[in-house]
């Protein structure tokens, strides 16, 4: 471990352009995330968060700009290497493999530890979400939505990350399980210090859970501070009520 | 509008009968001029013999296929919604746990099949061509069924095998058995030199350019005349040996039946074949079903469920793919040189296209993944394909609509179940005494 990498942030993003094609989808986009911390990123639909989630992963590389984590450039990285190095990401849309069990998608979570700790890691997680422990045997496309998103964040967990990237673990939920996620992600936060960037556009709930938080227009950071600083603004009540263009 | 609603409902067995009419019907239709008449070469041309017994036997069993089909299915459909409103099933399917007696039993069929007293050359021939695909199928299920990679070339394999074996026989002298580890060898590069194109593509693009690679192979085949022999192949292919002692109808001193002292016969080397392929596809079969419980097979089925989320989880797409391209090329090689050692002759013409889908139509019909599905799909292709010879070119239309009834019936394949590739070790899922540890 470098002293950098104690004192400093975790997550360093500075400067960051990404296109598709000739669509810029982020512009000179600059965000840290210190150990410890749970920052969340808000915007709009097409803001550009999930391809800051899926840039800072690898997928697809940053045409400009540098992603420091943990004292190292992973800017251009393969996308395999950056999550074997304590980055994990419960991917939009949730991505559970639906003909495979639940502990099968569990144990997909480990593949990168090849599977140490899994039934130590196993317990954790089902301890977290006690409605996964039920449903061990049974396959994934099967399980609620809520459901689902427990299991995309507990196989996220396998892999005993340091940073845990979540984009909007509250889509299409019911606000009931909405907060149980949210609290399950507090509790991680506060009794193993995980490191968590959180992108929402349930731009209430984010900013109460967060320490701090960022506020992404057109692929642009336009606003930060903490989460009750921005909750305050009106620009941000603007910003996420009349669509992100304010 | 009303009065539809007030219409009391139509009794089903009328709607059936009526149905199963209507394809009778067409039948008739169909068939009168198919069925019906008949050309013989007469004394002057050619002589019309109607035969109105077949046609009306075949208008009957349509009816009465049509008519049960029509009952199945309406028993289905209550089967369906049982099973919605059923809790979550926990453990194997029904389908799975029958599967469990009758692999066993197709396992032990297949091992004594030669030796069944009534068992003949041809049947034991038969036999050998029904394991071949099985190979086959089970080869290609690596990659389509487990992989998700629809690969419409896997004919090349095959060729490449055959002919790897073909060419080191007769350019180098290599033996079957020294040949063999090479072929697959020689095929699983060729499945890595086919990977490395189409890493980026997916779907209906990969289908199109493994179809070209498969053509493009036998278009070399054909067209390198000096190694291959071009559109005459290439004959004299030696024959295998019972580790070092050959078959030979002459009997003697080093032959395989001088040495075990029996009277040489054909049969010996026929024999012999059929439990050579029934080595080779249980062997394929037993390294499948390791390498799904192994963390390569587990990644290939996550690439197939989901590519972006294998990625985010640190798996190398590019690994996983092109040993999926390998592992499946190697086998096709392996069944490649099994097919020219048993030929003694091949030719680009046993390599078309044609190949490559009837091998995919095992691994479809079988359900995509399941090893007892494509068996028992490449045992009813194969062996139907035998049973419909009289046929001719009615052969294709049969298996058509064949497949279609299946795939109607069973659209996820004869054997659809999934066996869970990772359990926990103890009994059950996880202990109480865990559960409270779990706490802190
Ligand atoms: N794979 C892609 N190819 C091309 N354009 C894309 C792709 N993914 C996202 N975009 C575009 O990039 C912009 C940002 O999208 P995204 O990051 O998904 O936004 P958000 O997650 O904030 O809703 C949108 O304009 C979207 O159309
Ligand atoms: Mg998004």
């Amino acid at each position: 471990m470098t002293a950098s990498a104690t004192s400093g942030p975790l997550l360093s993003v500075a400067g960051v352009t990404t296109a598709y094609g000739s669509i810029v989808a982020l512009r000179d986009v600059a965000l840290e995330v210190m150990p410890g911390e749970i920052v969340t990123l808000i915007g709009a639909n097409g803001a550009g968060k999930s391809t800051l989630m899926m840039t800072i992963c690898g997928s697809p590389a940053p045409r400009a700009g540098s992603i420091v984590y943990d004292g190292e450039d992973i800017a251009g990285a393969p996308t395999h290497l950056i999550m074997r190095r304590g980055i994990a990401q419960s991917p939009e849309g949730r991505r559970i493999f639906p003909r495979m069990t639940v502990l099968e998608n569990l144990r997909m979570g480990a593949e990168v530890l090849a599977g140490a700790h899994f039934e130590e890691d196993l317990e954790k997680v089902t301890a977290l979400f006690p409605r996964l422990k039920e449903r061990l045997t049974q396959r994934g496309g099967t399980l609620s939505g809520g459901e689902q998103q427990m299991l995309a964040i507990a196989r996220a967990l396998m892999s005993r990350p340091r940073l845990l990237l979540l984009d909007e673990p509250s889509l299409g939920l019911a606000p009931m399980v909405v907060r149980q996620i949210f609290s399950a992600i507090r509790d991680l936060n506060r009794t193993t210090g995980l490191t968590v960037l959180l992108v929402e556009q349930n731009a209430f709930h984010a900013l109460r859970l967060a320490h701090r938080g960022y506020v992404l227009v057109n692929g642009s950071i336009t606003m930060s501070g903490t989460g009750a600083e921005l909750l305050a603004r009106p620009e941000v009540r603007a910003a996420y009520l009349e669509g992100g263009r304010a | 509008m009303t009065e539809a609603i007030r219409k009391p409902p139509a009794n089903p067995y009328v709607a059936l009968l009526k149905d199963a009419g209507l394809a009778a019907l067409v039948a008739l239709g169909v068939g009168a001029p198919l069925l019906g008449m008949q050309t013989v070469p007469g004394g002057r041309g050619l002589a019309l013999i109607p035969r109105p017994g077949l046609l009306l036997a075949t208008v009957a069993a349509v009816f009465v296929g049509r008519f049960l089909l029509g009952l199945l299915f309406a028993n289905r459909r209550s089967a369906a919604r049982r099973e919605a409103e059923a809790p979550p099933r926990i453990g194997p399917s029904p389908m799975a746990r029958i599967g469990k007696l009758v692999a066993p039993g197709l396992l032990a069929f297949s091992v004594l099949m030669p030796v069944i007293p009534g068992i003949g050359r041809y049947e034991i021939d038969l036999g050998t061509l029904v394991l071949t695909y099985v190979m086959l199928g089970w080869g290609l299920n690596i990659v389509v069924g487990l992989a998700g990679l629809l690969d419409l070339g896997y004919v090349a394999f095959y060729a490449v095998g055959a002919y790897g074996y073909a060419i080191m026989a007769k350019f180098f002298d290599l033996s079957f058995w020294a040949a063999l580890p090479l072929t697959g060898l020689f095929a699983a590069t060729w499945g890595i030199i086919l990977g490395f194109p189409v890493l980026r593509l997916r779907g209906d693009y990969l289908a199109i350019v493994t179809l070209a690679f498969g053509e493009i192979i036998r278009v070399v085949l054909l067209n390198w005349t000096t190694l291959t022999g071009g559109p005459n192949g290439m004959s004299g292919v030696p024959r295998p040996t019972f580790f070092g002692l050959p078959f030979s109808m002459a009997g003697g001193e080093g032959t395989f039946a001088g040495f075990f002292g029996l009277e040489p016969s054909a049969l010996h080397r026929v024999t012999f074949l059929y439990y050579l392929i029934l080595a080779l596809a249980l062997l394929t079969n037993f390294v499948t079903i390791r390498l799904r419980r192994h963390p390569v097979g587990r990644a290939w089925e996550a690439l197939r469920e989901d590519e972006i989320a294998s990625r985010a989880l640190g798996l190398s797409v590019v690994a996983v793919k092109l040993t999926a391209f390998a592992t499946g090329a190697m086998f096709g090689g392996f069944a490649g040189a099994f097919f020219a050692t048993r030929q003694g002759f091949i030719s680009p013409e046993s390599f078309t296209f044609i190949e490559s889908a009837l091998i995919l139509a095992i691994v479809v019909l079988g359900g995509m993944g399941s090893q007892l599905g494509v068996a028992i799909a490449a045992t009813l292709m194969i062996g139907g394909f035998e049973v419909f010879r009289g046929l001719e070119e009615f052969r294709m239309l049969v298996f058509g609509l064949a497949m279609v009834a299946i795939m109607v019936w069973r659209p996820r394949g004869l054997v659809s179940g999934r066996e869970p590739s990772v359990s926990l070790g103890k009994r059950g899922t996880i202990g109480s005494e865990h559960v409270a540890e779990g706490k802190g």
